[in-house]
């Protein structure tokens, strides 16, 4: 489909565009010296509303002239697409920016800021970028998708500009960058050159018959495609960045990092590994090269890494960084398998990882909010000084998290367990298992902190607004659902599961 | 009607008890504890009802309420009760009953106690009753957070210790059982959780080599709740800090999932792995994990239970040790040995219960239960004294109470398959009766100890209510076992049959492949 017919599909990305503008626009005309304005926040909150409703109005509404039975469709000559799974991240995506723009109005750091207009737009902008991440079919798009979201994501880091944590962070995350899209492109010139395109589909085409001898180099490329994805996804060994990021950033942009961004760089390494290099096992080219165990190794080793390492964190942001290290290592389980049931078990998990890492961070900012700390102290005894609610929501995230039925977090792992013993990937599933057994230490460890241990004297008692109380309550309510009814998003993630394939 | 919901009644009543009480104001210490007997009642009454209408010569399922779940992965929410389970029913209705009575002296955050322990029952009625094996993991799971709360915040000086351990412990274990849930669950098309079908339907599919693996997986998660050696160090720990109401649970029910786990699931559905070689011409996997493993328990709890000064840690040491002749019975395949091992299951279950509840009493007065810090007691509680004189002589196994007969079953069960390990097994009673006596002894007897001769102590009415229905049982299944045995029989026969047919099956396969 041509640029102008492809304008037409492009709803929520032109919403967040307009968005952006106007936020832009606004904040100049609004904006006095030292003065702050609600209205850039209040921009933002309705675009990300609007673009739920956009990305959600294809499929349940048939908007835009696609009809019920909603076919791929290539806009803008092929260089991105429109399917389910696309429609799926952008809604994922989409209820990120809500909640995270709802986060932002209610944390201290930034809404006592002056710079409302600088931090919304660039959230946009980095919103906009993972749209087009979920969509890109083409190796320039998503390297150009991914840089737009890399670049805003450091602006994001470092908004907090005479924090030095925050500086730090954002430099940090600025160098890691910088080697991995370097990495990232020079193996995509490789695949260029093997392959003689860029387009996704011709790209799986061009491997279906590559002659032999290339395998290697063909090899070489993809894992150098890999390091970029997986330093979006955090894996390891592309992980270093995340917990000084984490910790540095403003707790808004944490869990932005933590979700969003996280969930876009999936939808990325999915398209191209589950579509561009093979749709059932790595395609024929590939064979004899390791890619499905270099993935599985990859995902054992962040799981490890990610669980390990959480253990001894003190500072619960960081705790959390480590935290989604590891949740991102059970997510690439069900990519290594290489079949649409592990990506639909991706998808889910993504699903329920967003509910479920959101009320954590949530809950956290409501306790850095009150108690100003970021320790892991800050938690002791909370259900003792009248935060009782808040704790048990916590609580529900925490063993959801660790993998824990009634909850979603169980499902999640349930179905990537699944896909990894129908992909017969047996030693890794038994690996994962035992690596949620490691996650639970350290979860508890904050469980315990609330509800087993009795707040010192320097606890004083808190109070938390009702609204926010009301919103985690929310959250834990649907961990809880999606831990007994979670059919519906398991069909859903299973028609997004098929790619391009209709 | 009632028969379809009676199982779901029995199951939910208590979670709609939790959601009453967490309504309630905190401070109205009474309601709650009378909200919470009143939820734990018709559970207990609606399992009299089952036993009167329960009948033993079917060994299908009974009171089935089935339903998908998720239909797409197949998932059925069904629950079902037959002989392998309805004791087990009916021992976690009534303890969890008496349970509530012996909470009544819980001060702190009341609220939250009565919650949890109502999500527990929930958790264990569901175990027992689940038939599909999903939903069986998903209420295995949800025992274990009320657990770790119920440990770790009402429990003794190290409870957040032994919570975790606890909770460690057991989800390593169950994390094996989810492996192997879903390897069986994938190799059957259509792939199912139905823990009645999934045997005949996998039976073919799984070479016996890795039948036995997912065994062993399976049993490793049944094996630490048991718990059996070397997965038991978690007991002790959870024993002593837990607060007396939730060692009862612990000891009582929630040791008797892994047996029943074993039974249920190891038996029901890989009945050709149980009596495999577990390495290439070895031994049976039941001789070596169960029978030969159990006896070894028999006589290493013992020997720790000698060694303890702490009386509570010595009751926990007994029931690894009495949890060994359950192992060892249902490792021999004949009819007193299964039935023997479920019906020490109960009666362990009631002993067990009482002997917590008797710890109980005197550490709520005393403040400690340093066995040698008492002496003389008989002469200051005359009452209390009689009372666990009872309890330790049917935990000791004494003719005419309810230990004697499984424990005799499972020995004279053993001795036809397993006659050295029954020897030593049998032998081991001795040690039991030492430590036991000796307790008794140095507790109990002698000069009083001046610290507490002018206390007045004595044992309260309620304690006595939370005990008295346990001794009645105990006395009158020590008379009169037929009472479980009737119920029981048949289908753990049918059981035994099915594992042992595979033998047969096996050899005469064998000596087809040999005659060719």
């Amino acid at each position: 489909m041509g640029t102008a017919a492809s304008f037409r599909f492009f709803g929520p990305e032109l919403a967040l565009g307009a968005a952006l503008l106007l936020v832009i626009f606004v904040d100049l005309a609004t904006a006095g010296r030292g003065r702050r304005s609600e209205w850039p926040a209040t921009i933002a909150l309705g675009a990300a509303a609007a673009t739920v409703v956009l990305s959600v109005g294809f499929p349940l509404f048939g908007w835009a002239g696609l009809g019920e039975t909603l076919r791929p469709t290539w806009l803008f000559d092929r260089m991105l697409v429109l399917d389910q799974f696309a429609i799926f991240f952008k809604v994922l995506l989409g209820l990120s920016l809500l909640a995270v723009v709802t986060m932002s109005i209610a944390s201290r750091e930034i809404a006592e800021s002056p710079n409302q207009g600088e931090y919304y737009t660039v959230l946009l902008g980095s919103t906009l970028g993972m749209f087009l991440m979920a969509s890109a079919a083409n190796l320039l798009m998503a390297y150009l998708a991914l840089e737009f979201v890399s670049l805003s994501s450091y602006v994001l880091t470092g908004f907090l500009r005479h924090n030095r944590r925050s500086s730090e962070a954002a430099l940090k995350y600025l160098i890691y960058g910088g080697v991995a899209s370097g990495a990232m492109i020079y193996g995509m010139s490789w695949v260029y050159g093997l392959t003689g395109s860029m387009d996704y589909g011709q790209i799986a085409a061009a491997l279906a018959k590559a002659p032999a001898e290339n395998r290697l180099a063909l090899f070489t490329g993809l894992v150098l495609v890999l390091a970029g994805f997986g330093y979006k996804v955090a894996v390891v060994p592309f992980h270093m960045w995340a917990p000084d990021v984490y910790t540095g950033a403003p707790l808004p942009i944490t869990t932005f990092l933590a979700v969003a961004s996280k969930a876009a760089g999936f939808a990325m390494l999915l398209r191209f590994f589950n579509f561009g290099v093979g749709t059932n096992g790595p395609s024929a080219a590939m064979s004899g090269l390791p890619l499905v165990q270099l993935m599985a190794a990859i995902s054992a080793l962040t799981m490890l890494v990610g669980n390990l390492a959480a253990i001894s964190q003190t500072n619960v942001k960081r705790l959390l960084a480590y935290s989604s290290i590891a949740h991102a290592g059970y997510a690439l389980m069900g990519v290594a398998v290489f079949a649409e049931q592990g990506v639909a078990a991706v998808l889910l998990y993504l699903a329920v990882y967003y509910v479920m890492n959101l009320g954590a961070f949530w809950v956290t900012l409501l306790v850095v909010n009150t108690t100003g700390r970021e320790d892991l102290d800050a938690f002791r005894g909370l259900a003792w000084r009248g935060g009782a609610p808040v704790a048990v929501t916590l609580a529900i995230f925490l063993f959801s998290l660790a993998g824990l039925p009634p909850f979603a977090g169980f499902i999640g792992k349930l179905y990537v367990f699944a896909a990894g013993i129908k992909g017969q990937l047996y030693w890794l599933v038994v690996w994962g298992a035992l690596n949620s057994v490691v996650s639970l230490y350290y979860y508890a460890r904050i469980v315990k902190l609330m509800f087993l241990d009795q707040p010192g004297p320097q606890d004083g008692p808190v109070h938390f607004p009702n609204a926010e109380v009301g919103a985690v309550a929310v959250l834990s309510a649907l961990t809880l659902y999606f831990g007994v009814r979670f059919e519906w998003l398991y069909q859903a993630a299973v028609a997004a599961s098929r790619l391009l394939r209709g | 009607m009632i028969e379809t919901y009676v199982l779901t009644w029995m199951t939910f009543l208590p979670l709609a008890g939790a959601v009453v009480i967490t309504c309630l104001p905190g401070r109205a210490h009474q309601a709650i504890r009378w909200t919470g007997v009143a939820a734990t009642t018709p559970s207990l009454l609606l399992s009299v009802w089952l036993l009167r209408h329960f009948d033993p010569a079917n060994t299908a399922p009974q009171f089935v309420h089935r339903f998908a779940w998720i239909r797409s992965y197949n998932i059925e929410y069904f629950l079902g009760v037959d002989g392998i389970s309805v004791t087990m029913v009916v021992l976690t209705a009534l303890l969890s009953f008496l349970c509530m009575f012996a909470s009544f002296g819980i001060e702190k955050a009341l609220k939250g106690y009565f919650a949890l322990f109502l999500l527990l029952e929930t958790g264990m009625m569901g175990t027992f009753l689940a038939l599909d094996f999903f939903l069986f993991y998903v209420f295995w799971e949800l025992m274990l957070l009320p657990m770790y709360f119920l440990i770790g915040i009402w429990g003794g000086p190290r409870r957040e210790y032994a919570a975790i351990k606890f909770f460690l412990y057991t989800l390593l274990g169950s994390v094996l059982m989810l492996v192997a849930l879903l390897y069986l669950y994938f190799t059957p098309d259509p792939h199912s959780f139905d823990m009645t079908k999934l045997g005949a339907l996998v039976a073919d599919k799984i070479s016996i080599r890795v039948q036995v693996l997912l065994w062993v997986a399976l049993f490793i998660g049944f094996a630490i709740k048991i718990p059996a050696f070397p997965f038991h160090t978690w007991l002790p720990d959870a024993h002593v800090e837990a607060p007396t109401a939730i060692s009862v649970i612990l000891a009582g029910v929630l040791l008797k999932m892994g047996t029943y786990g074993i039974l249920r699931i190891n038996y029901g559905v890989l009945p050709a792995a149980t009596l495999a070689p577990l390495w290439d011409n070895g031994p049976a996997v039941a001789f070596v994990l169960l029978a030969a493993l159990g006896t070894w328990n028999i006589i290493y709890g013992a020997f720790c239970a000698m060694a303890q000064r702490d009386l509570k840690k010595l009751v926990a040491y007994s029931s690894i040790s009495h949890m060994g002749y359950v192992m060892l019975g249902m490792a021999a395949f004949t009819p007193q040995g299964i039935n023997g091992a479920v019906l020490q299951m109960f009666n362990h279950g009631t002993i067990t219960a009482m002997l917590f509840l008797l710890v109980g009493v005197i550490y709520d007065r005393a403040h400690h239960r340093d066995i040698e810090g008492f002496g003389g007691l008989a002469s200051i509680m005359p009452l209390y004294t009689g009372v666990t004189g009872f309890a330790f002589f049917a935990a000791m196994g004494i003719p005419g109470l309810s230990a004697f007969i499984s424990e005799v079953l499972v020995l004279l069960g053993s001795w036809r398959v397993h006659p050295e390990l029954t020897v030593v097994a049998a032998s081991a009673v001795v040690l039991t009766a030492a430590y036991m006596l000796w307790a008794l002894q140095r507790m109990y007897l002698g000069a009083p100890n001046p610290k507490y001769a002018n206390t007045g102590w004595e044992i309260n009415g309620r304690e006595l209510f939370t005990l008295a229905p346990l001794a009645v049982l105990v006395l009158l299944l020590g008379i009169y076992p037929m009472l479980i045995l009737d119920l029981q029989s048949p289908a753990l026969l049918a059981l035994n049959e099915k594992v042992t047919a595979t033998v047969q099956q096996a050899t005469h396969l064998a000596s087809m492949a040999g005659g060719q």
